[in-house]
Order: structure tokens, then sequence, then C-alpha cells
């Protein structure tokens, strides 16, 4: 008995069939489909792919195997373009590279950003100084948790996606050294206290970011125990793991509060509003889709901030 | 296992007269709110017209009909709320955009920046978001009363090919006139130092403004409006195609987002 499949590939919009695969062993996954079909349309690379069973349907995972979709003999898939893809590492790594240096333009006041008179000067105040040690290192921290801490799921991004995100963090950044390093720059109405106050919080979420991290990534990388969520350790930062289901993203936003109040900045609260609202999206996302897959899940936690949201 | 059955529809009709319920209050709010803004702003066109023919001069005129049109157009408010609760089927963001451009006209550029009242582009951009909205709100009142006029469907269908470009041109002009004003009163700006660290100038958000009028309606307006062109003039020469063949398929396909982008394109300027 041929327990072979054959599937067909058409294009989702037009219909028309893009190609016929005869002879597919049944325990071939999806990545496997995307390969022969990439090996027909050389320019349609797997990460670009997009095959469903129905037209309108979610995308197929390439781990999937054929035997186990609901399909007979002959298999009929839909393929949708996904335009250019960029790896997630490229990704990030261009999305914290741009901050940095852009920062460090403002910082060193590179001629033709503010007067004349004010290019290679310094500020005299010390808190624009720690201002800029504090933005410099959050962004290399997340540089060097992208090379070797992240573990990225789906391979890839599209470039229209890059471009805008790209825009909006490089953007931001740009605004908000603007300020911080213009030479009007006014101190903190608290002063030293202010300042001192909000560098220890800093320091303490940039721990806790980290940590949760790393505590997450050795989650990822345990793949013989199976899907678990993630849970406290010993580290007391992963603690926070006992009241929300995204301390990174609390943490996150910790910094980013402390960093507004540090410098005193209109632009920074902005920012770290609209991150709040980007990143709370997120973790009611990750909160869902936790508390479905999980029976076990503890009922105390909440998304992103302890017992509130 | 009857009395169950009996509940399971006893509990439907419970439903089903809910969404009647609620369907019909829908309407006649939708109902009573294109008739009260077809109203309104037919009133603004008449005190417009009576002004005019008064005084025989446009000077003034805006002065006139300023608080009537503030209210009017900032109630269109509330077509946001439509969209958001689900009572109307276009994208929040769309409206929102198209309402939050009209209330910062209004608002921020002619009511607050007296010395560009007299000029004859806020007359012209006037003009013709007046004769605009009254054949968006007839049309939508004649839709919902399932009686529509074939007038004024024409209308909205094609009055925004003259409409739109002389309303943006207006618009434009309007924004271009008022900048020296904004530049020497220092309007609505905040220099540095201050304790915030933050500075805005309305000057250089004004210019922002009108630099973005190209992307805005080119994506929201102009690319619809060329994509239905396109198809009504090929699709005259390719009515004898059958109706399975893939050119029919993909004409079919193209009309239904020709129709889907005119009543956005429509939503925003027609």
């Amino acid at each position: 008995m041929d327990l072979h499949l054959k599937v067909e590939v058409l294009d989702a919009k037009t219909r028309e069939q893009l190609c016929f695969l005869d002879k597919v062993e049944p325990h071939s996954t999806i990545g496997d489909i995307k390969s022969l079909f990439y090996k027909l349309y050389p320019r349609w690379y797997p990460a670009r792919q997009s095959l469903t069973l129905d037209p309108k349907g979610k995308f197929l995972r390439d781990e999937e195997i054929l035997q186990s979709l609901p399909v007979g003999t002959t298999a009929t898939m839909y393929f949708k373009d996904l335009g250019p893809q960029l790896g997630w590492t490229t990704v990030f790594f261009a999305e914290n590279i741009g901050p940095l240096l852009i920062y460090l333009l403002f910082y060193f006041r590179v001629p033709y950003i503010y007067s004349d008179r004010c290019a290679f000067t310094s500020s005299p105040h010390k808190v624009v100084t720690m201002a800029c040690v504090c933005h410099t290192f959050h962004y290399l921290k997340r540089l060097i948790e992208t090379i070797f801490v992240h573990r990225f799921s789906h391979g890839s991004m599209p470039l229209r996606t890059i471009v805008k995100n790209c825009l909006y963090y490089w953007g931001f950044s740009a605004w908000l050294a603007y300020y911080i390093n213009h030479p009007l720059y006014t101190p903190p109405s608290y002063g030293e206290v202010q300042v001192h106050y909000a560098m220890v919080i800093f320091a303490i979420c940039e721990m806790g970011n980290f940590s949760i991290h790393l505590s997450l990534s050795h989650l990822r990388g345990d793949r013989s125990r199976g899907r678990r969520f993630p849970v406290p350790s010993k580290n007391p930062f992963t603690w926070l793991f006992f009241f929300v289901s995204c301390p990174n993203h609390t943490y996150e936003v910790g910094t980013w509060v402390s960093f507004s109040i540090m410098t005193q900045c209109l632009p920074v609260a902005v920012f770290t509003v609209l991150g709040f609202i980007q990143m709370t999206v997120w973790a009611k996302g990750k909160h869902r889709a936790y508390v479905r897959e999980f029976k076990d899940y503890p009922a105390v936690r909440v998304a992103i901030i302890p017992l509130i949201l | 296992m009857a009395s169950s059955e009996e509940d399971g529809t006893v509990e439907e009709k419970e439903n089903n007269n809910k969404k009647r319920t609620k369907s019909a209050l829908t309407t006649a709010w939708l109902t009573f709110y294109n008739i009260a803004m077809t109203a309104g702003w037919l009133v603004l066109a008449m005190a417009m017209l009576r002004f005019y023919i008064k005084k025989g001069t446009h000077k003034g005129l805006y002065r006139s009909i300023a608080r009537t049109l503030k209210f009017f157009q900032t109630f269109a408010l509330v077509e946001v709320g439509h969209c958001a609760i689900g009572i109307v089927r276009t994208s929040v963001i769309v409206t929102g955009v198209q309402v939050c451009s009209r209330i910062f006209m209004v608002w921020l550029v002619a009511s607050s920046i007296r010395q560009i009242q007299n000029e004859e582009s806020v007359i012209l951009f006037l003009v013709v978001w007046t004769v605009t909205e009254i054949t968006r709100y007839s049309y939508y009142t004649f839709k919902l009363l399932n009686h529509l006029p074939y007038f004024v469907k024409w209308a909205r269908y094609n009055f925004f090919i003259v409409l739109y470009p002389l309303g943006v041109i207006g618009e434009l002009l309007s924004i271009y006139a008022a900048l020296p004003f904004v530049r020497r009163s220092g309007m609505y700006s905040m220099r540095l130092p201050n304790k915030y660290n933050v500075s805005f100038d309305y000057y250089y958000c004004l210019i922002i403004v009108m630099l973005s009028y190209i992307p805005c309606k080119e994506t929201v307006c102009l690319e619809p409006t060329f994509k239905l062109l396109q198809t009504s003039f090929s699709c005259k020469t390719h009515l004898t195609h059958s109706k399975g063949s893939k050119l029919a398929v993909r004409m079919r396909s193209i009309n239904k987002k020709v129709i889907g982008s005119i009543s956005s394109i429509s939503e925003n300027y027609g």
C-alpha cells in the first residue's frame, strides 16, 4: 500500500497551483515541505513562506508533522509570501545599538546638534554624566543579553517591522538624549537625594531584569522536562514570580520610571508611559497563554503589576 | 429531555429578543445622530449663505459661525465611540484620525489664530466641509431608513473627486497663512530652560502637520481612489469574461476591496 501523501500548494490570493509534490513521506514536517518548495522557487526562502490549510487561517508551524494534520491523501495548502525576513537576533541588535550610539553622540555634544560654541563641551551637572552611564549600561546589557542569553522562538521578523521598531527606539532615544544633554538642562528639583535614590532603584531593576532573563533562558534550554512555566528560584530577584507572570517587563518599567525621576525630563516620562502600555499588552498576552496552557498555574499571579494589573 | 429542549429554545428566543432590541436601539440612535448632524451642518450652510448675502463679503463670516461649527465638529467625536463599540463597521483609528484632524483645524488653527479668520482659504475649507458633511450624513440617514435616493448615492461617490483636493488646498493654505502669526506670538510653545526639560515649538509642529498631509492623505484617500478609477475603466472592457475565469475572480476581489475603499475614502472626504 502506498503510504505516501501528495501535497498541493496553492497561492492564497489567486488560488493558482504553485507546485504539486508527489510521494511525500507522511512523517515529514512543514519545514520539509518549505525546503522542497524553496527548491522550486529559490526566491522564497523557508522563513518567508507562510503555509496554511485554510486561506484565511493561521500559519502552520515548522515542527508540525503532515500525518497529524487534518488532511486526506492529498494535502492542499495555501501559500503567502511574508516578505523579506530578518533573524530576531539581527532585529534586537539593530534596535539596541542605535540608542546606545545616538545617546553618546548627544552626550559628547557632537557639532550641529546644539549651538557651535557648545560643541564637544561637557555639562557641569553630575546627573548628566550619571544618566549617560545608566543609559549606556542599559543598552549594553541588552546587547549582551541578545548575544548570550536570549533564546528566540520563531526564526525571523518581517523587514517592515524592523524599520518601524528601529525608528521608534532610535527616534525616542534621540529625543530624550537631546534634552538631557542640552546646555540649558535643569537638574532635578530635589537635587542629589532624588538622583541617588533613583540610581539605587535603577540598579535594582536592572539586576532584577537580568535575573529574570537568565531564569527564562534556563527554562527554555531545559527541554528534557517538557513545557513548564517559570517559578521563583533562590535568587531574590526572581521572587517577583510569586506575583507576576512577566517580571522582566515589571523590572523594565521600574528601570525607566527611575530613569525619568533621575533626569526629571518629560520626554523620558513619555517614553516610559508608552513602553508601559506596550509591555502591559505583551504581558497580558503571555499571562493569558500561561493560564490557558497550565492547569495548575498559580491564581495569585497577575500579568505585570503585582496584585493590580 | 423535553423540558431541557424547551429551556434551550426559550433561552434562544430571549437572546434573539435581546439582539433585536439592541439593534433596534442602535439603529434608532444612529438615525437620530445622523439626522441631527445633517441638520446641524445645514444650519451652518444657511448661516454662511445668509451672512454672505447680507454683508456681501466673507470678512467676519468665520466669527459669526464659529460657535456652531465648534459644536457640531466636536460632536463628531461620538463617531469614534460608535466604531469602538462596534455599531459602525469602520476602523477606530481611521475615524479617529479624521475627526482629530478636523478638530485640530477648528480649535487649534482657525479659532485660535484670529488673524487668519478672514482668509479666503478658511472659507474654502468651510464650504467644502459643509457640502461634504451634509452629503455624508444624509447618505447615512437615508441608508438607515432604507430609502436611498439615487442623487444622494451619486453625490456621495462623486462629490469627493472635486471636494477632496479643494478641501486639502483650503486647509493647507490656512495653516500656511497662520505660520507667521504663530512664529511672532510664540503661542502654544514652551522653551528651555524649564523644570521638566522639554520644549515644544508650535511653529515647527504646524510645518510637520503640513508635511504629513502627503503620506496621510495618500494612504487614506488617493491610493484607493486610483484603484477605483483603474478598475472602473478596466471593468467595462472585461464584462464578457465568464464568471469562473481567473480574471473574473480577481475582478470580484478587487471590486470588494474597492467598495471597501470607497466607504473609507468617503468616510474621510465625501
